[in-house]
């Protein structure tokens, strides 16, 4: 038999049928919705006089909107609150479980489906959210969709979808000292670019990779829409496994030992054939930050921002028009500049090892005066376990509060915004200008920097 | 959905590189609960100052342009899944969106709201750009049916790609859920697997 990779194995056996010439109808076993893109999906399901076709294949869970203090007030703003509520009355109408602000596993949608066992080796999930590619870390085919695509799967538990192309990241040896996933995600989208791996769905291999643990995992499938990818995944194995293993919806006895067989099959055969492959040393990779205001505009702490001398036309124009928005000149360093903000949280590094790594960093440090700091658990269960583990006062004797689950300062659509001007080092996945507020200068990094750039009140390597 | 019609219109030019779903259409705009007046928001941060008056530098806001073809710089559209990105586009009164390069979910997205995503060469870009510099009223030819965009004032043509289904959604006005529907058995007998 023809040798194939994990992606296809996972695709073809949920290909319903394909149009000549057209997309695939493919199957999706697990769609997960939030407030902010599944409203006009219901309201165009049910001006056709539909239901959602199968309930219980869907969760929800409101993130985008809610603030993180007091989460047992009503949400003081009308349209956040409005669309909180619209979730709520939905997915009553229609029977979906949800898991509203004050119920136990309540939290961002990319951070409950895993924690809660849901997502699972071989799936097909979606949600109307690009990071959605988070769940791909699990050997998931994962994918972020539009309204009207959620609309589609509500309908009929299907969407049409082209089959993308496919491409292997390599990254091989070991990792340096306070070098972690963000880090390998930041520096592969500086290498190939926030388009370069449009068209194509990723699966992440190689020695480094599969050293990872599930958390760092879910990181750097998380930041893989940020290269322009359909999503990322990295094939099932006993870092897999245990994770799962006694999870809420986990397989459990008999039923857990035939799956974990199952799952042992899914990976990418010998001589299988990627259209793209790109193979990287762990060894080359810093602690990285970005200057600009997309992803792939980052670079090693110790770096400086590039001088764009080699660009012309169109690119030059774009990359100053990028290095004037942040207030920065080309060629600078960037350790030692000062900033305003850390935000350590979202989808991307929101997990309790995201905040094992920052509390163990802070330790008996000091927040430095002029820093604010967000500090925001992905969910319920992750801001129960940094209690448990008594990281809430190792951040308190140093200054930092613990505020409640939600997606917070990343997108700028709650309270946790930052203002105008200021430079926030942000664990979070964009740096697109407006982002975490209108002027707000973001530079995205992992925990350990921001936990760094938190003590020092400057772009700092956490190596030393 | 709308059908899509052949278009003979002037452009609006966007000559800027990786223009993302925020900064067509910000989060904070994206509240609403029903797909209506996106298009007052459309490239709101740059269209708008902080006060909320016009920003006049913006090319939105420049009365030389207009037309229902958006010409953008490559990779548009990268970022965030919102479709009410797709939405304020067509909504502001669009339904060609021109660029050497798309990104794929923003791709998906305009194809299901009756907006027509054009991929051009590099050169073909440029060309469209220094036309509506040159002439803001210049105009050019979009016929999905022949899958061909006109330069009317180079004669330049291009012959561009579309899937044929999506083409066939499109000219038809049809929508992927109608198909879907009519798959309910198959897709009954494929759970029983």
């Amino acid at each position: 038999m023809e040798p194939t990779t994990l992606f296809d194995k996972i695709w073809d056996a949920h290909v319903v049928n394909k149009i000549e010439g057209g997309p695939s109808v493919l199957y999706i076993d697990r769609h997960f919705i939030h407030e902010v893109t599944s409203p006009v999906a219901f309201s165009g399901l049910e001006s056709r006089g539909l239901t959602v076709f199968r309930p219980q294949n869907t969760v929800a869970t409101p993130d985008h909107n809610v603030p993180t203090i007091e989460q047992h007030l009503p949400i003081r703003e009308e349209l956040s609150r409005k669309q909180v509520e619209t979730l709520t009355t939905n997915c009553e109408r229609h029977k979906i479980p949800m898991y509203g602000l004050s119920h136990k596993w309540h939290g961002i949608v990319h951070i409950i489906g895993p924690e809660l066992g849901i997502t699972q080796p071989g799936m097909t999930i979606v949600c109307g959210d690009s990071h959605t590619s988070t769940h791909g870390a699990f050997g998931a085919i994962a994918f972020g969709i539009g309204t009207s695509e959620v609309e589609m799967v509500f309908a009929s538990q299907c969407i049409l979808q082209p089959k993308p192309k496919k491409m292997r990241i390599n990254v091989e040896g070991k990792l340096g000292k306070n070098v972690t996933s963000k880090d390998i995600a930041l520096y592969v989208i500086a290498k190939i670019t926030t388009s370069g791996g449009t068209g194509h769905f990723v699966e992440f291999a190689g020695s480094a990779i599969r050293s990872l643990s599930m958390e760092a995992r879910m990181t750097l499938c998380n930041m893989s829409i940020e290269c322009g990818a359909r999503g990322g995944m990295i094939a099932p194995d006993e870092t897999t496994f245990a994770y799962l293993k006694g999870r809420e919806e986990a397989p459990k006895g008999a039923a857990w030992d035939q799956k974990v067989a199952e799952w042992k099959k899914l990976k990418t055969d010998e001589n299988a054939v990627f259209d793209t492959e790109y193979t990287f040393d762990a060894a080359d990779i810093s602690p990285m930050i970005t200057y600009g205001t997309n992803p792939g505009m980052g670079v090693g702490v110790e770096g400086s921002i590039p001088t764009g001398d080699d660009l012309t036309g169109s690119d030059r124009a774009t990359f100053l028009k990028s290095l004037d928005y942040m207030g920065f000149k080309p060629g600078e360093k960037l350790k030692g500049k000062k900033i305003d903000y850390v935000f350590i949280g979202s989808c991307t590094n929101g997990r309790i090892e995201d905040f094992r790594l920052f509390a163990n960093y802070i330790k008996g440090k000091k927040k430095a005066s002029w820093v604010t700091a967000w500090i925001v658990p992905g969910s319920k269960q992750v801001e129960q376990q940094i209690r448990e583990e008594g990281l809430v006062e190792i951040m308190e004797s140093a200054g930092f509060a613990l505020r409640q689950p939600g997606c917070s300062a990343c997108l700028a659509m709650n309270d946790d915004k930052i203002p105008e001007g200021k430079y926030a080092v942000s664990t979070s996945n964009r740096n697109f200008e407006g982002r975490q507020g209108p002027g707000a200068r973001t530079m995205l990094a992992s925990p350990l920097m921001a936990a760094a750039a938190a003590v020092s009140g400057m772009i700092s390597d956490p190596r030393e | 959905m709308d059908k899509f019609h052949k278009i003979l219109s002037s452009a609006i030019p966007l000559p800027i590189e990786n223009v993302d779903t925020d900064q067509i259409i910000p989060a904070r705009f994206l509240k609403a609960v029903e797909r209506k007046g996106f298009g007052d928001n459309l490239f709101r941060d740059w269209r708008y100052r902080k006060d909320s008056t016009p920003n006049p530098d913006f090319v939105l806001n420049n009365p030389k342009y207009s037309g229902t073809i958006l010409v953008a710089g490559k990779n548009f559209g990268s970022g965030s899944s919102r479709e009410h990105a797709a939405w304020a586009v067509y909504d502001f009164g669009f339904r060609v969106v021109v660029s050497s390069f798309f990104a794929d979910i923003f791709k998906g997205n305009v194809l299901n709201n009756g907006l027509l995503p054009i991929q051009v060469p590099e050169d073909f870009l440029t060309g469209m750009f220094g036309t509506i510099e040159k002439n803001p009223s210049a105009t050019f030819e979009v016929d999905l049916e022949t899958q061909t965009i006109r330069n009317n004032s180079l004669g330049t043509e291009f012959k561009f790609d579309i899937n044929p289904y999506k083409k066939e959604c499109l000219l038809k006005g049809y929508d992927d859920i109608d198909y879907l529907l009519s798959l309910k058995k198959e897709i009954e007998a494929f759970e029983m697997k």
